[in-house]
């Protein structure tokens, strides 16, 4: 143990997680017991564990530099941060005291105004705050409330107690990035963390999921999370969210406003949408009414909240909490509103609009921050326009005492954060880093519920403003360790009582459908690409370039379809696949993580590969490893995905891509001027020279190439074989909502199925294999327009 | 006095277009000096659905939703006001080194509050080149409704009336700097000069007078909704409204629609347009006394 805290050197003036007054705090000894039991060896094996998991699900970050951004692995420092159960309940009152008493503020700010009236607020900091809504002003939320979900941010200061640094009411991230936390510190530290009485979070999260159910009105089915979508740094938690809890992800642009209801466009036709979790910042969320520049909004969604239309949470106009300069006057106004005060104090702010606070913060500068008062950002993010101890950052600024004058009313002074440190590990070393938690309070039947456990932030250095992970900070779950085993609460546990009922499915949002449509279908085409390039590569190799005419006539075939033949990975394929990618990660709460982490190494050989393979036999091997790879993705889509529609959807996709890629193949290789081989070229890429063989003991010739590639029922590469499965998946997804009258969908499905079985080889010319793909086309715009437009 | 009004606009669209969501603001208010006899908003098409709200900002607006595509779509409206506007009076405003104290005192954020109306807004950011302008006109000791009468003729002077030089995107920096502009630019640039003072400034739409009285010339901008100024001169004399295209008060002949911070708050149309082709618009008032 000692060689383990060796270099553990909490720096004075700051308190410290593990010692408390030189002592290891007890609920401390178990873990550091354990890791001075653990060789570095072992140590390592159990971080990469947990990496692994992390790896496994998905969990990324966004790195922004400059415009560009890119996914990065999750940051995850190991080692928990510890807190006793009797502690944290100190905390847990703070933080719904705050909650409840930011619910009056914000009922206030949209309705009567009194606290500006009496004195308690100055007008100007609402007025002037781009996050108070004028539209918003005298709505009555339907739920009844402004506020439903909340995050805060803590600290522990010098003194020892815990104080709030910053208040989140807009659209709070983190809880479902603080679950991934708790998934691999929990396989890090399996044993210890079995052994240890850890608060589970998974209550909390039922009890959420409860209220948010319990918000909507009888006649609606849906709850959704509003997203404004995957380039949003928090997008992998809104889909993470969506799927654990089991709710729809959805965009602004798939919802629409009509007689007085939110509706969803669905596959079968809009939906009312009831409760809304938004992910949103506010002004976003309207076009017409917010800001008129928002690509990401829904027109009349003010006018929804306003007609009681759909609850949400939290209610429009919610950041106007989050300002830095409301932490001045919540003090008082909670003295003012209770008669008590704050249990849990947040960092001493003064607002430099007010004369005698100005002359206070003017001569305090060496221990201040200063910054703009409207900003929700933390106290220790300095920016270009914020100085600490009287200093800017940018030494261009004037002096801060003329700034103060000139700017005073948007300004504000917080006291400069002493945060505690915690243990980070750190080359096998426990080292002292700075840290803030952040805290998840949620509001349900029975009032508020605060997670047992949280979300820390950890600095990279000793200074506490690198705790950003845009500054190569880390995160860290949260141990809430009591003296009582912690309740097993699994996600479906409070259900158990209730009598048991099978649920339908909500209806598909059209928007996943069609991505998933799409996947399919560029899924299948990247495949058609890679057999087309094996048997290409597989003749250049056998024959040379320049021995066959079939190897001029197949390049030709090549070019036709975007794949140059000068290249062993054409950039065709890198792009299909890419669009694969895309297609994929705006759905990415509808598939599994498998399927996901299989497709995104699928496109990454291709990266790999393209790099260096040769043309000829190096490239035809590279296609069948490719091949191996794209026959694991949909191996674990087809085996594992549930039958849901957006399953229907995948398969139409990939059948209808499937045939027209076929019909395509057959045109060119079983034209009558095309040269000796191109039969075999056309069994090769549809698979089938086996069955060929068996079928027909028989050379090959146009009559029984077309028959097993385009007539034959059984060959689940020919053109009718997929022609019966777009129209099976169809008229399911039909039967799912009884439909009467035939759609034009299935009329085209029907015709093309029943022209197909009634056809001999020899009518299948050209002319009419082209015909099938005009056909084909015809229906996926028939299934767009019927089902995703 | 009283006038009837008409006004027609109408859009017509190259290709379908789902106009869906549309936000009117074309009723005139109703205010101390100013009534409404009656009143008819329309659409043709007619919406297949409508609902009428007061806005924040106490404006008339009517909300319509149009379910099928549009090739083309109008809006009217058809009125007759009461027009009895005070007349000239003295000069109890304070002086404007006064100002910040006198909005200071104001504790409210109801929708008269000056503090509003100072600040940034989503069509008007602070331009430190129009508070150098501003800065030049006016003195410490100059009371504060001299001192936006003066910024007023300034701004009227500042620019040419010109209805080619802008349309409603040009932002308030570029319409200075062109020096030519029509009312709503020559509105959101005497905003930001008068909040760069520390006076609280919002914007009006509304109609004026299209046939003068004899002997008297025609309005600038009275064939178009026109758009003026109003500003607060302190808690004794409130607000007031002032034309800086015409560089006069607002009176009798000003009739006004809307107010907000700038012309995103008081935008006669307002619609979620999704459309592929372009469109062309067509605007005609009528303000004739009865």
């Amino acid at each position: 143990m000692k060689a383990l805290l060796n270099h553990y050197a909490p720096p004075s003036g700051v308190a410290d997680e593990l010692f408390e007054d030189g002592a290891l705090r007890p609920v401390w000894s178990p873990l550091v017991r354990h890791l001075a039991t653990q060789s570095s060896d072992q140590l390592a094996a159990r971080f990469a564990r947990g990496d692994q998991y992390l790896h496994d699900a998905g969990v990324y970050y966004r790195q922004f530099t400059g415009p560009e951004s890119a996914e990065r692995d999750w940051p995850l420092s190991h080692v928990p941060v510890i807190i006793s159960g009797d502690e944290w309940q100190g905390v847990a009152d703070g933080i719904i005291q705050r909650a409840e008493l930011l619910e009056q503020v914000a009922a206030d700010l949209y309705g009567a105004g009194t606290m500006v009236r009496d004195g308690l607020l100055p007008a100007e900091l609402v007025a002037r705050n781009p996050e108070w809504l004028r539209p918003l002003v005298g709505v009555q939320p339907r739920s009844g409330h402004f506020l439903h979900f909340l995050a805060f941010e803590i600290g522990r200061s010098p003194d020892g107690g815990w104080f709030v640094l910053g208040d989140r009411t807009q659209a709070p991230s983190g809880a479902g990035f603080a679950i991934e936390n708790r998934m691999a510190t929990s396989r890090v530290f399996s044993e210890l963390f079995a052994n240890s009485n850890v608060e589970r979070l998974g209550g909390f999260f039922n009890r959420f999921r409860s209220a948010l159910n319990g918000l909507r009105q009888e006649s609606e089915g849906r709850v959704g999370i509003l997203t404004p979508g995957q380039h949003t740094d928090t997008y992998f938690e809104h889909a993470y969210i969506a799927r654990h809890l089991g709710f729809d992800l959805l965009e602004g642009g798939d919802l629409k406003v009509e007689n007085g209801t939110l509706t969803v466009r669905t596959i079968h036709g809009r939906e009312p949408v009831g409760v809304l979790w938004r992910r949103l910042d506010s002004r976003f969320a309207d076009p017409l009414e917010l800001d008129e520049t928002s690509a990401l909004g829904t027109p009349g969604m003010v006018s929804a909240l306003q007609s009681g239309a759909v609850a949400m949470v939290n209610c429009l106009g919610s950041g106007v909490l989050e300002s830095r300069a409301l932490m001045a006057f919540l003090p008082r106004i909670c003295e003012q509103l209770t008669g008590a005060q704050l249990k849990l104090p947040n960092i001493a702010t003064w607002w430099c609009g007010q004369e005698k606070e100005r002359a206070f913060v003017l001569d305090n500068l060496d221990r201040m921050m200063i910054g703009p008062a409207m900003s929700s950002q933390l106290p220790f993010e300095l920016g270009a326009t914020t100085a600490l101890g009287g200093k800017f950052r940018d030494t261009a600024q004037r002096p801060v005492a003329e700034w103060l004058a000139a700017e005073g009313g948007k300004l504000v002074g917080q006291e400069a954060v002493s945060l505690s440190t915690t243990p980070a590990m750190i080359d096998g070393k426990l080292v002292p880093r700075p840290m803030v938690v952040r805290v998840f309070a949620a509001r349900t039947e029975k009032g508020w519920t605060v997670m047992p456990g949280g979300y820390a932030r950890i600095g990279k250095t000793t200074d506490p403003t690198a705790l950003a992970m845009q500054k190569g900070g880390t995160v860290a779950d949260v141990w809430i360790v009591t003296d009582q085993p912690g309740k097993q609460a699994a996600l479906t546990d409070h259900q158990a009582k209730k009598p048991f009922m099978r649920r339908l499915p909500s209806q598909l949002p059209a928007r996943a459908a069609d991505n998933l449509f799409w996947l399919g279908r560029y899924v299948e085409r990247a495949e058609a690409s890679m057999r087309l390039l094996r048997a290409y590569n597989r003749r250049l190799a056998t024959h040379g370039p320049d021995a066959l005419p079939l190897v001029e006539y197949f390049a030709e075939h090549l070019t036709q379809f975007g794949l140059s033949p000068d290249r062993a990975v054409p950039d065709g394929i890198l792009d299909m696949l890419g669009a694969s990618v895309a297609c994929a990660s705006e759905i990415r709460d509808q598939f599994s993580t498998d399927g996901w982490n299989a497709l995104n190494d699928l496109r990454r050989a291709s990266a790999d590969i393209s790099t260096r393979a040769q043309l000829g036999d190096d490239a035809m091997h590279a296609m069948s490893v490719l091949l191996r790879k794209t026959a694991g993705f949909s191996g674990l889509v087809h085996e594992n995905m549930f039958r849901f529609s957006g399953w229907r959807f995948l398969t139409m996709g990939r059948a209808l891509e499937r045939a027209d890629q076929i019909a395509a193949t057959l045109i060119r290789f079983t034209a009558p001027d095309a040269p000796t081989g191109s039969l075999d070229v056309a069994l090769e890429i549809g698979e089938s020279t086996l069955a060929h063989r068996r079928r027909y003991s028989v050379e090959s010739s146009r009559n029984t190439v077309v028959d097993l590639l385009a007539l034959d029922d059984d060959n689940p590469r020919s053109i009718l074989f997929q022609a019966h499965k777009l129209h099976d998946e169809e008229r399911r997804l039909a039967n799912a909502v009884q439909r009467v009258a035939m759609s034009d969908v299935e009329r085209l499905m029907l015709k093309l199925q029943t022209d197909l079985a009634i056809s001999s080889p020899q009518e299948m010319t050209g002319e009419r294999l082209a015909g099938v793909r005009g056909e084909l086309a015809g229906i996926s715009d028939a299934i767009t327009a019927y089902y995703l437009g | 006095m009283q006038f009837d009004i008409r006004l027609r606009i109408a859009y017509d669209y190259d290709t379908p277009a789902a106009v869906h969501r549309t936000l009117l603001r074309l009723q005139p208010r109703i205010c101390p000096g100013q009534n409404l006899v009656f009143s008819n908003v329309t659409a043709t098409p007619a919406a297949s659905s409508r609902a009428e709200r007061i806005d924040f900002f106490g404006n008339k607006l009517s909300e319509l939703v149009h379910e099928r595509r549009l090739e083309r779509v109008e809006f009217t409206f058809e009125g007759r006001v009461q027009r009895d506007a005070k007349g000239g009076r003295l000069d109890l405003s304070c002086p404007l080194a006064g100002m910040a104290a006198e909005v200071g005192a104001v504790q409210s954020i109801a929708n008269w509050s000056p503090h509003h109306f100072l600040g940034k807004s989503p069509r008007i950011a602070l331009e430190p080149d129009i508070a150098a302008f501003a800065r030049e006109l006016v003195t410490a000791d100059m009371s504060v409704l001299a001192a936006v009468k003066t910024v007023s003729q300034a701004v009227h002077q500042h620019f040419s009336f010109d209805p080619s030089a802008t349309d409603v995107s040009t932002t308030t920096l570029d319409a200075f700097h062109a020096k030519r502009g029509v009312c709503q630019d020559l509105s959101h640039v005497m905003i930001s000069a008068l909040r760069s003072l520390g006076i609280p400034a919002g914007y009006v739409s509304g109609f004026l007078r299209t046939d003068p009285p004899p002997g008297q010339p025609r309005l600038e901008g009275a064939d178009a909704m026109h758009a003026w100024v109003r500003a607060w001169c302190g808690a004794e004399t409130g607000w007031i409204e002032i034309d800086p295209t015409n560089d006069t008060l607002a009176a009798n002949d000003h009739i006004s629609v809307a107010i907000g911070r700038d012309y995103s708050d008081v935008a006669p149309v307002k619609g979620a347009l999704k459309s592929e082709g372009g469109h062309q618009t067509a605007h005609q008032v009528d303000v004739i006394p009865v």
